[in-house]
Formats: structure tokens, C-alpha cells, sequence
């Protein structure tokens, strides 16, 4: 009985290889990897999320462009600026404290549905929106989180590459320096730059820090050139006459895409915490300009009596950070070669179905 | 020898970036240009010549190598500190109390990470398992200032609020039993009417027990008891064996339960032995006792095969000894929870040990450290679990498709064999490499944490350093990081070249 059931299976399996065979036929394998990742739900729901996330983020205030004195204004759908200081609100909030958010995002119980009200997330102490400061320290925390990952990615595919790819004495410098970088913890390095640099603004000290996590890729990287650069059609193509630059831009790089843009998302994801950590140390983006961890670290001590200073912040860094890890799994999971897909039960019913029209046939 | 070798080039090369991004990014004397003091030129003066700012920062970097190379004449030089202080002595101050918080951490992080990390693999692609990924995730996403404060918060504040009554409502309980109830049948998955059984025995076991403890006002004065101790010892016994020989082998089980059986009758002397006025020397005599009654006993009931059987007796004792002295500690609770230094607020948010301003017995002064200890432990150990429960799970899932857990199978044997001594061993192997690697990351996960519970140990002399411009301890301090770090690098690549033999360090490229 056991042992029927056992060739069964296998039959089974057989058939649900070629389904999975099938359903890859004829596509690239870009095509593969971008079909396995808008099937893995949790990165896709991210994905979504995210970007509207950011939407959300960036269109909230105003932008001013050009001079100081006499800017472009692009309007932004919020009524209030994170430098504006509209009246503090003393009515109607609990425990005598002042400021209160007066979002109500409990559609049917309370009586008036959904509504933003003057202050969603509350005011500070002087009174400025503090939905207007969540969005800007937000702005500050993915535009970080963007510029050390493309500074990060660049910096250490490249240098990772050509370590890798041409061994030797520019391996060896490479690397040594490599290994002097990462030596020093993170935290370290930023603080130091952090501490000096972050009045320049968070733009300038992003680019500083990205100058400082490109290390743990570029080892990354190098190691899958040195296997690929073994492989038979490094040499096809050598044979037939490419030049080294054209070698490891069109053959090997794109080989080794998956090691690092998922490393890359990683990379950012830590990028969000360092920055906020960073601020929240006091070593980061500095007043009066405003980031998420700045704003953590301002009103800590609120939190027993205006909780929502503390949470709104929080709640940001969150979503945004869950998400790019998110993404970075679904990706992960993607190019993932030895990865097979799980098939659903609807699947297993097609390939048991299939075997038993064969089986018939026969 | 040549690894030791690039091991200092490393630790030089790294050193030497350091201290020139440091200097060349700070001021020292920035602030005392803007100052207004009269003797203005005179204070600059002072300064420039006290941290050498005559001279450029590479040569700077090596009047301070100098000194710092002392190490090797046994007399090692970091310099003084801004408040002329010995950046030694300032270090060798803050280390125990970091490492203190460190190795808790990590510890609680190991073990749990990788338990439910293992459970997770066991259970692919059920429940559970997305509830931990989504968990892992979760906790990879969360800063840890801001876990810290919630902590601070619900964990201590309302937690000391609560003991104040030490009652538990009827919705609280309902939701802990639920709770609990779904975590124990999500583990256990099978058929719905198994899930659903587990379900309830453990929502009715758990809702009788918190229903108990409430009631006897349990947390107020937590206390254990001989009894108590005897059936932890027999529930060890029974789970540890299962774990690591499996219930059939009755040589392994006797032993346990022997141990279980001399850990509760040693509770008594054992006592006599933590109460004298050495407490530390009883604690050791104890374990020592246990330990050796564990192995006699062994000894006594295996005939063959003993090495398993003398492992399982062990971890039994062990654990036994662990009860008896938690046990000590909760004694301990009502002195220390009545004192006037602590006034009912056992769990604190600031600080590593209470100023004692009267003479307390060693035990409450140890139960003091423990209760500091737990919520920055758990800020801290929260980041590490997370990532051990995704490595774990994702290393294990890696071994079990392997060609000799197939056929490990294949010849019979029984699934707990497969997973604990095939599967289970292998998987520790890049994990320990891991874990060791990650010590140093741990550590300078600390500088934060430390920040939010106000410790006195690393983070907050690199804090200083930092906002002081102190460039020598700045330097102590990261040289300590480095070094900790290439340390357990080299740690690990050794180890697992112990653990696995195919691999050899250091042949060739």
C-alpha cells in the first residue's frame, strides 16, 4: 500500500516538474525571475505599499526650488509646512495634554468615519503639525536610504568587480582596504562622520555614509567573479575578441544581478535603521531640519503623556524598512535558482488530472 | 602565524583611517575659538599643545601607535583622556559592565532563535512558519530606541503597577491563555482535530495556572518551593531525553529521572550551601556535586553506548542546579522588593546596579543586577534573534535537502534521529560561525542600547569621546571594537575548520 502510494508521488512530482518546465518555456530569464517574484504575495503587497508610501510622503508639503529669498513654490496637498507654526490646540484632549492627533481612522463605531482633522497626528510642543514633521523626517529617511544605496551599490559592484576580475595585486590592495573598513563597526564610522557632518544636511551626510557601506557587497561581488570568470563563456567571449570592460559589463555582470540587487535592498533596509539610529544618538540629521529618528529621540520622554509624538515616528520607520525587507525576500526568493515554486493545491489537482488523462491514453 | 600577522596589518590599517577621519573631521578647539574668555589665546594655546595639534593627523597617528605598541613591552600607552584620566583604567571600566549585557543577550538570543527557527523549518510553509518569517521581519524592521522605550514602558512601569496588586483580570488572562493557546497549536500543526485539542488543553491549562497565580498573588512574592523544583526536574528529565537519546533508550530516561530525584532531594542542603558566607563557592560546590552524581549515575546504569546517556544527564543536572538557584533568587525577592532603595519598583529603566545605601544580602544584590539586566537584554537580544530565527531555519531547510538525510531515512531511521543528530548537528556548523562572528556586531550594538538604559559601559564612553572631541579614548574604544571583531572573525574561520573537515584554513586561495 505504502509503496504504491510512494510511485504515485513520483508520478505526481514528475508531472508537476512539467508543469513548472512548461510554464518557463521560451522566456528569458529575466522574464523568469520578474514572473517568481510578482507571484511572492507578501513583496508585491510591499511593493505596492511602499510606493504609494512614498507618494504619499513626497507630495504632502510644499517644495520649495531656487532661492532662498524668493523660492518656486510646488504646492503639496497639506495645508501646513513642517516649518509652519499654526496655534497650539488646548480643547478637547485627554489627561489636560495638549496637542492631541485628531485622526479618526475607526470608520462606523465612533459615529463620524474616517476624517484627517486639523492636526492628524497632533502638534509638537510649539505647535507645529506633527503630520507635517512625520512627512519630512519620512522624506529625509528614504532619501538616505536611496543615496547610500545607490552610492553603496555602484561603489561596490564596481570595486568588487574588478577585484574579482582581475585578481592579483589590484585584488590585494582592493581587498586590504576592504578589510579596513569593515574592521571598524558601522556605528562607528557614522557617528565619527555623523557627529561633524550631519548640520550639512541628510543628503550630504548620506553620501558620506554610503562612501563607508559599499565593503560587505564589494566582497560579495568579487567572490561571484571570481567563479564566473572561470566559466565557459567568460572564455567564448575573451576567444572572440572582448575587450575586458565589455567582458564584465555584458557577460559576467549581469550573471551575478541577483546577488546584488537583493544585497542591495538588504543594504538599504539597514540603511533606514542606521540613519534613524544615528539621529536618534544625536549624530545624524540635525535640527532644524527633521528626521523620523530625530523626532524619536526628541520626545521619548513624552511618551506617557503624548504617546502619539512617539508612535507616528515609529510607526514610519516600520512600514518603511518591513517593506524593503520584504522586497529584498521576494527578490531573494526569485533569483533563487534552486527555488521551486510551491505549487497550490489547484496545481497539484492539474497535475493529478494530467497523469490520469496519460494514464488513460495509454 | 601569517593569519596573525594580517590580523595586525588589519587592526594597523584600520587604526590608522580612523584616527585620520577623526582628527581631520574634528575641531577641538572650534569651540574655544567662539568662546570669549579672556585668556582665550592662552587656553587655545594650552590645548593645541596638550593633544599635539601642531602636528598634522598621520603624524599624530603615530606619537599615539607609539605608545599604543607599548603592549608589547607590557606597558601599553592610550593616552590620557580629556579629563586626564588613563584611557585604560576608563575602559577596563566600562568592558565588564558591556560584556555583562552582552553575553545575556546573545545567550537568549541563540537559544531562542534557533529553537523556534528549527520549529519554523520543521513546519515549512505552515502557519507558523509565516507567522515567524513575518516576525523576523518585523523585528529586523524595528529600531531598537524604539522598542527600548516601549519596553521601558509596558515592561517596566505598567509591569511594576501591576505588581503593586500582583491580580490578574479575567480579559487579560482570557487573552494570555488564547494567545498562548494558538502559539502551542501552531507548533504542534497536524489534522484540525488535533490542533483544535492542543488548542484547548493548553487555553485550559494556561488560564487555570495564571488563575492560580493570580490568585495566591504569585508575582507579587514569586517563590518556587522543593515541590515545585521536583516537577520542573522530572518534566526536564523526560524533555531532555527525548531531545537528545529519544524516550525508548530507558538507561538514559532512568538516569535523568535519578538526577531529577538527587536535584530535589540536594535542595535542601543546597541551601545550607548558598546561604553561607560564600555564596559563590557554595554555588560551584553545588553544580560540582550535581555534575558528578550525574555521571556516576551514568555510569551505574549504561552499559554500553554511555557517552549519550552521560550528555543527557547532564543537561538534566544542569538544569536542575539552574531551578535550584532561581529558586535561591526568588527568595531573595521580598527583601529586595521591601527595601527602601527599591520601594516596590523592582524592575528599573535606568542604570545598571541600585545605589545600595544600606548593607544587602549578596543574593538581593544579584537579584538587583538580574532585574536591570532584563530590558536592555531584551532591547539588545531582539535584532540577533530575529536574524538567527531566519538563518537557522533557512540553514536547516538547506541540510534536510541533502543526500544523507535521504538516506539516513532511507535505512529506518526514526525522524528524531534524523532531525536532532543528522540534520540538526550539520546545521550548527555555519551557525556557530555565525554566532561568533557576530559577537562584535553585538557589542557595537550595545553603544545604542546602552545609551537608552543609561549603562556606564562602552557606548556611553564612545559617546563621550565623540561629543568631547576626546580623540584617544574615541580611538581605545574602537581599537577595542576592532580588535574584538578580528578576533572573532579569526575565531570562527578556525572553528569551522574544526567542525568541518573538509575545510582547511589557509590552503592556498
Amino acid at each position: 500500500m505504502a509503496k504504491k502510494k510512494k510511485v504515485e508521488t513520483a508520478q505526481v512530482d514528475a508531472s508537476e516538474n512539467a508543469i513548472l518546465n512548461k510554464e518557463t518555456e521560451g522566456l528569458s530569464q529575466g522574464q523568469i525571475v520578474f514572473r517568481r517574484f510578482v507571484r511572492h504575495r507578501a513583496a508585491m503587497i510591499s511593493v505596492v505599499f511602499l510606493f504609494s508610501l512614498i507618494m504619499l510622503v513626497y507630495t504632502a508639503l510644499d517644495w520649495r526650488i531656487g532661492s532662498k529669498e524668493d523660492p518656486f513654490i510646488l504646492p503639496g496637498w497639506w495645508k501646513y509646512n513642517f516649518e509652519d507654526m499654526p496655534e497650539l490646540r488646548f480643547e478637547d484632549c485627554p489627561g489636560g495634554s495638549v496637542g492631541c492627533p485628531t485622526i479618526d481612522a475607526v470608520p462606523f463605531f465612533d459615529g463620524d468615519g474616517i476624517k484627517m482633522g486639523e492636526h492628524p497626528f497632533g502638534q509638537d510642543d510649539i505647535g507645529r503639525d506633527y503630520f507635517a514633521l512625520v512627512m519630512r523626517g519620512a522624506q529625509r529617511s528614504i532619501l538616505v536610504m536611496f543615496i547610500i544605496g545607490i552610492i553603496a551599490a555602484t561603489l561596490g559592484t564596481v570595486i568588487g568587480a574588478i577585484s574579482g576580475y582581475f585578481r592579483g595585486w589590484v585584488d590585494a590592495i582592493l581587498m586590504r582596504i576592504v578589510d579596513f573598513i569593515i574592521t571598524i563597526p558601522v556605528i562607528i564610522i557614522a557617528s565619527v562622520i555623523g557627529f561633524h557632518y550631519g548640520n550639512k544636511g541628510a543628503a550630504f551626510l548620506a553620501v558620506l555614509l554610503g562612501f563607508f557601506t559599499w565593503t560587505g557587497l564589494s566582497r560579495l561581488v568579487r567572490g561571484e567573479f571570481l567563479s564566473l570568470r572561470e566559466r565557459e563563456f567568460v572564455d567564448a567571449a575573451r576567444v572572440a575578441g572582448a575587450s575586458n570592460r565589455r567582458i564584465i559589463f555584458k557577460h559576467i555582470l549581469p550573471n551575478a544581478i541577483g546577488v546584488i540587487i537583493v544585497s542591495v535592498t538588504l543594504l538599504m533596509s539597514a540603511a533606514i535603521l542606521l540613519e534613524t539610529g544615528l539621529s536618534f544618538l544625536g549624530f545624524g540629521v540635525t535640527a532644524p531640519d527633521v528626521s523620523l529618528g530625530l523626532l524619536i529621540s526628541t520626545y521619548q520622554d513624552a511618551f506617557t503623556t503624548r504617546p502619539w509624538l512617539f508612535w507616528y515616528p515609529g510607526l514610519f520607520i516600520i512600514a518603511i524598512a518591513l517593506c524593503v525587507n520584504f522586497i529584498g525576500d521576494g527578490l531573494r526568493d526569485a533569483f533563487d535558482p534552486r527555488q521551486r515554486r510551491r505549487l497550490s493545491r489547484k496545481d497539484k489537482a492539474n497535475a493529478r488530472r494530467m497523469k490520469n488523462r496519460n494514464e488513460v491514453a495509454a | 602565524m601569517r593569519r596573525i600577522g594580517a590580523l595586525f596589518i588589519i587592526l594597523f590599517g584600520s587604526s590608522f583611517l580612523l584616527f585620520n577621519l577623526s582628527a581631520i573631521s574634528t575641531d577641538p578647539i572650534g569651540e574655544l575659538r567662539l568662546s570669549d574668555a579672556p585668556n582665550k589665546e592662552q587656553l587655545i594655546l594650552n590645548l593645541t599643545r596638550e593633544l599635539r595639534l601642531d602636528l598634522p593627523p598621520p603624524v599624530r597617528y603615530f606619537v599615539w601607535l607609539r605608545g599604543v605598541l607599548g603592549v608589547f613591552i607590557g606597558n601599553p600607552n592610550f593616552g590620557l583622556t580629556r579629563e586626564q584620566e588613563p584611557v585604560i583604567t576608563a575602559i577596563s571600566g566600562a568592558i565588564p559592565v558591556t560584556i555583562r549585557l552582552v553575553i545575556v543577550a546573545t545567550f537568549v538570543a541563540i537559544f531562542l532563535g534557533i529553537a523556534l527557527g528549527i520549529t519554523s523549518a520543521l513546519r515549512q510553509y505552515t502557519r507558523f512558519d509565516y507567522g515567524m518569517t513575518f516576525f523576523a521581519f518585523l523585528l529586523f524592521s524595528l529600531p531598537v530606541f524604539w522598542i527600548a522605550v516601549l519596553l521601558k514602558q509596558y515592561l517596566a512601569i505598567d509591569f511594576n503597577d501591576f505588581l503593586v496588586n500582583a491580580t490578574i483580570s479575567p480579559p487579560w488572562i482570557i487573552g494570555l491563555s488564547i494567545a498562548s493557546g494558538f502559539f502551542w497549536a501552531a507548533i504542534f500543526s497536524g489534522t484540525r482535530k488535533r490542533v483544535l485539542t492542543i488548542f484547548f488543553t493548553v487555553f485550559l491549562a494556561n488560564s487555570a495556572l495564571l488563575t492560580l497565580l493570580s490568585a495566591t498573588k504569585w508575582f507579587a512574592y514569586p517563590r518556587l518551593g522543593p515541590i515545585t523544583v521536583a516537577l520542573f526536574g522530572v518534566g526536564v528529565a523526560y524533555g531532555v531525553t527525548y531531545l537528545s537519546v529519544g524516550l525508548g533508550s530507558k538507561a538514559a530516561l532512568k538516569t535523568s529521572l535519578l538526577m531529577a530525584g538527587i536535584g530535589t532531594i540536594s535542595y535542601f542542603p543546597a541551601q545550607l550551601l548558598l546561604n553561607s558566607n560564600r555564596p559563590r563557592l557554595g554555588l560551584l560546590i553545588l553544580f560540582i556535586i550535581l555534575i558528578a552524581v550525574s555521571i556516576a549515575g551514568s555510569f551505574v546504569f549504561s552499559k554500553i553506548d554511555r557517552g549519550p546517556i552521560i550528555r543527557t544527564s547532564l543537561i538534566t543536572s544542569v538544569l536542575i542546579g539552574a531551578f535550584i538557584l532561581v529558586d535561591r533568587l526568588m527568595q531573595a525577592w521580598r527583601p529586595f522588593v521591601e527595601s527602601d532603595d527599591v520601594n516596590y519598583r523592582p524592575v528599573a529603566t535606568i542604570g545598571q546596579s541600585t545605589i545600595w545605601l544600606s548593607e544587602v544580602p549578596f543574593w538581593v544584590r544579584v537579584l538587583d543586577q538580574a532585574m536591570r539586566l532584563i530590558l536592555p537584554t531584551l532591547a539588545l537580544a531582539l535584532g540577533g534573534f530575529a536574524s538567527y530565527i531566519r538563518f537557522s531555519r533557512g540553514t536547516l531547510l538547506d541540510v534536510l535537502n541533502q543526500d544523507y538525510i535521504r538516506t539516513a531515512r532511507a535505512k529506518g531511521l526514526n525522524e528524531r534521529t534524523v532531525i536532532m543528530r543528522h540534520a540538526f548537528r550539520n546545521t550548527m556548523i555555519p551557525m556557530s560561525t555565525i554566532l561568533v562572528g557576530d559577537v562584535a556586531s553585538i557589542v557595537s550594538g550595545a553603544i545604542i542600547t546602552e545609551r537608552i538604559f543609561g549603562w556606564q559601559g562602552m557606548g556611553t564612553l564612545f559617546n563621550k569621546a565623540i561629543v568631547s572631541f576626546d580623540l584617544n579614548l574615541l580611538m581605545g574604544v574602537s581599537i577595542f571594537l576592532s580588535s574584538l571583531a578580528i578576533l572573532s572573525n579569526l575565531i570562527a574561520d578556525l572553528l569551522y575548520s574544526v567542525l568541518d573537515p573538509r575545510i582547511r584554513v589557509g590552503a592556498g586561495k
